[in-house]
């Protein structure tokens, strides 16, 4: 697998709140940016810097319905 | 001071377009420029968001084959002002929707209402149907029932023929709408501005309203006042002063709900706010889509509360778990404290549950709960304490001020 | 000689781990969790048994080919039913290969897909464990009474187990469960009618499709058919 030298900054992940159904494995595998609130569903800090990069996109591939996305942030 | 909306309206009947016309003047040709008139106007979205409707014309006229949605769901209970223009001034509104459509290049344009409004606006459009080829053809559709139906993406999905459920945005209609053509979807009243500006242009538009909400604005008014209904008013008039307007109060008030059951409650003098979103964001509320409840002092504020905690978490689409768990909790929590049967912790439970549940969804339905809950807090704090040390108070048997229809998810299904 | 070992020793691996990722599904789904256990490790296990799987089956199908002592041809493996030895249970055999690759390929596009043709084709794994337990049995060769009927019962009622803890989920809709153990129920009592009158009975081998000219220098060297 080939690596940039230096993660692109400025990447935030994106929840889809209506496919999202509370597996909760991306608390566990981004406790950094993403705690379960009072019912199991996720509450996100959505900015991602390069040394949490690859623990997001684990978190992301890990999402059991899809409902969790890395994007590159929005300008401003 | 003169209405500009309801001006030449007399009692409950639709004007006919000569009226009409006798009283806003013929309208003029419409042409892309009125999407520039429209955004110097500052004119916003009145459906409650309260998003600049430039904004969402220009975005709409950028795309290829795009169509005009008239909002008429108004799935708000306490909100009157959608249905009374459309029953009373259909070809205002028409006028508007049509104008929009040119405007963004347009040739179709759906109507989504109650079948009682629908019917006026079909008896208006086979008025105005002679002579008239150029115009964008226009389809009138049966609304949806719920309080989430009303939400852009949820009118969408109703006349695509699905459940009237918001989805997640981006895309939002504009770009991607009504079977994924660039969409306007706009608030009848914020329509009707429209039939207005154009008319009369953005300077004429401004000499009324603040400068961030230019204009007039609809509001209706029910709850303890004399004579409940639907006004014109200036944005910026003191909150204090509306009940005048709607005869005078029937009762010592206990506070005002502001915005609809997406609003917040405020003290019964309006605590010197004024109707403008600027002012009243920093008291937790905004104009919303113009609603002003009027609780009075023999009402029970927990008990009304704590009902319209319930309808609202009835009310979710049932997408979004923090909506459908979270609203369902703190319905759950005021109910305790409406009945004295609260354990120890709901009163954490419920600041920490309102906080934790605003802008968790796919549209803004657990924000607006949030929003009103947080105030309700902040306002009844004495009330709540009281219900949850000594039980149900003399208020608590009293007719509800607050209109909840039944359960809109059953009705759809019935 | 070891290639015919590695076949039928790779085969059992993969029922017992394809069970165990049967398992492993239902239990993620289930949405276990503990503190020593968390749901992204159960999930994990999940993937890794499934490529497992995949992993042995190659090697089995390789050395099946290879062996050259049974005519099985590198076709038969994917192709179900076209072989010239035993064909119904080394077809089973093709079949459940066949749908372990959906499911293995559709599990590795499952962010192009979308969930919902994902999933679909995810409810192929609870038809792709009994195909692959009725190919081990119906080809295994030396199945009576050896380890690999003990093996094969043990891995069933591991999968009756997972499958009833799946049902019990009040989420599916009960007509969908009611079916679903209705079909178990009847899977069970065939394996029970089928086990003791076919492979467990004498002459099998024949019954089973396999050539004569195998089943000749089988009788010439006994020895062969108890490796």
């Amino acid at each position: 697998m080939t690596r940039r030298p230096t993660a692109p900054p400025g990447e935030e992940l994106v929840l889809d709140p209506i496919a999202c159904t509370g597996h909760g494995l991306c608390a566990e595998l981004l406790p950094e940016r993403i705690v379960l609130d009072d019912w199991g569903y996720p509450m996100i800090d959505p900015q991602v810097p390069a040394s949490l990069r690859e623990h997001a996109l684990r978190a992301v591939k890990a999402c059991p319905a899809l409902a969790l996305a890395l994007r590159q942030a929005r300008a401003g | 001071m003169s209405d500009r909306l309801l001006a030449g309206l007399a009692g409950r009947n639709p004007v006919g377009l000569g009226r009409h016309l006798a009283v806003h003047g013929p309208m003029p040709d419409v042409t892309s420029e009125l999407v520039r008139e429209v955004t110097r106007a500052g004119l916003r979205g009145r459906g409650g968001a309260g998003f600049p409707a430039g904004i969402k014309l220009a975005a709409v006229a950028e795309g290829r084959r795009p169509v005009v949605i008239v909002n008429g769901t108004e799935g708000e209970p306490m909100s009157a002002k959608d249905r009374s223009l459309l029953r009373r001034t259909p070809h205002l509104v028409l006028d508007g929707a049509l104008a929009a459509a040119r405007a963004v290049g347009a040739h179709e344009v759906l109507f989504c209402a109650s079948p009682q409004a629908n019917a006026v606006v079909a008896a208006a459009l086979a008025e105005r149907a002679a002579g008239s080829r150029r115009e964008p053809r226009v389809t009138v559709l049966e609304s949806a029932p719920g309080y989430v139906a009303g939400e852009e993406t949820a009118v969408i999905a109703h006349l695509e023929g699905r459940a009237p459920r918001p989805r997640v945005t981006p895309p939002r209609p504009a770009q991607q709408g009504y079977r994924k053509r660039p969409t306007l979807v706009q608030n009848v009243e914020t329509l009707a501005h429209i039939g207005l500006i154009a008319r009369h242009g953005a300077e004429w538009f401004r000499e009324r309203g603040t400068s961030d909400r230019p204009g007039t604005t609809l509001v209706t008014i029910s709850g303890a006042v004399q004579a409940p209904g639907v006004y014109e008013v200036a944005s910026g008039m003191p909150l204090a002063d509306l009940s005048r307007l709607a005869g005078g109060l029937t009762e010592p008030a206990r506070a005002l709900l502001v915005g609809g059951y997406f609003g917040a409650w405020v003290d019964e003098d309006g605590a010197g706010m004024t109707l403008d979103d600027a002012d009243l964001r920093r008291h937790g509320a905004a104009v919303g889509a113009g609603v002003i409840v009027v609780l009075g002092a023999s009402a029970c504020p927990v008990a009304e509360t704590a009902r319209l905690a319930g309808y609202m978490a009835g009310e979710s689409a049932g997408q979004c778990g923090p909506c459908v768990h979270g609203l369902g909790s703190l319905a759950g929590v005021l109910d305790r404290f409406a009945t004295a049967r609260t354990v120890p912790g709901d009163g954490e439970r419920l600041v920490r549950w309102t906080e934790m549940v605003s802008g968790r969804g796919a549209c803004a339905h657990p924000d607006g709960v949030a929003r009103m809950l947080a105030s309700a807090t902040r306002l009844f704090r004495t009330e709540l304490e009281e219900h949850a040390h000594h039980g149900a108070c003399s208020g608590c048997a009293a007719p509800a001020t607050l209109v909840l229809p039944g359960p809109s998810r059953a009705r759809a299904a019935a | 000689m070891a290639l015919w070992y590695l076949t039928r020793g790779t085969g059992a691996a993969a029922l017992v781990l394809l069970t165990l990722s049967l398992t492993l599904g239902v239990v993620n789904v289930q949405r276990y969790a503990s503190r020593l256990v968390p749901r992204f490790a159960v999930d994990g296990w999940h993937r890794t048994t499934s490529l497992l799987v995949c992993v042995l089956l190659a090697v089995h199908v390789g050395t099946t080919v290879l062996d050259g002592y049974a005519p099985i041809r590198l076709v038969d493996a994917f192709v179900p039913f076209g072989g010239t030895y035993r064909p119904v249970w080394l077809g089973l055999g093709a079949l459940a290969l066949d749908l372990l690759i959906a499911l293995i390929v559709t599990s590795l596009l499952r962010a192009r897909l979308g969930l919902r043709a994902w999933r679909a084709v995810h409810w192929l794994a609870y038809a792709c464990w009994p195909v692959a337990l009725v190919h081990g049995l119906g080809t295994g060769s030396d199945v009576r009474p050896g380890w690999l009927t003990w093996l094969s019962l043990g891995c069933t009622a591991v999968v009756i187990v997972a499958v009833g803890v799946r049902l019990a989920d009040r989420g599916t809709a009960i007509r969908v469960r009611a079916g679903a153990a209705a079909t178990v129920a009847a899977g069970v009592i065939a394996l029970a009618i089928w086990l003791p009158s076919g492979p467990l009975a004498g002459g099998w081998a024949a019954k089973a499709g396999t050539p004569p000219s195998i089943l000749g220098a089988k009788a010439a060297t006994t020895a062969r058919s108890h490796r």
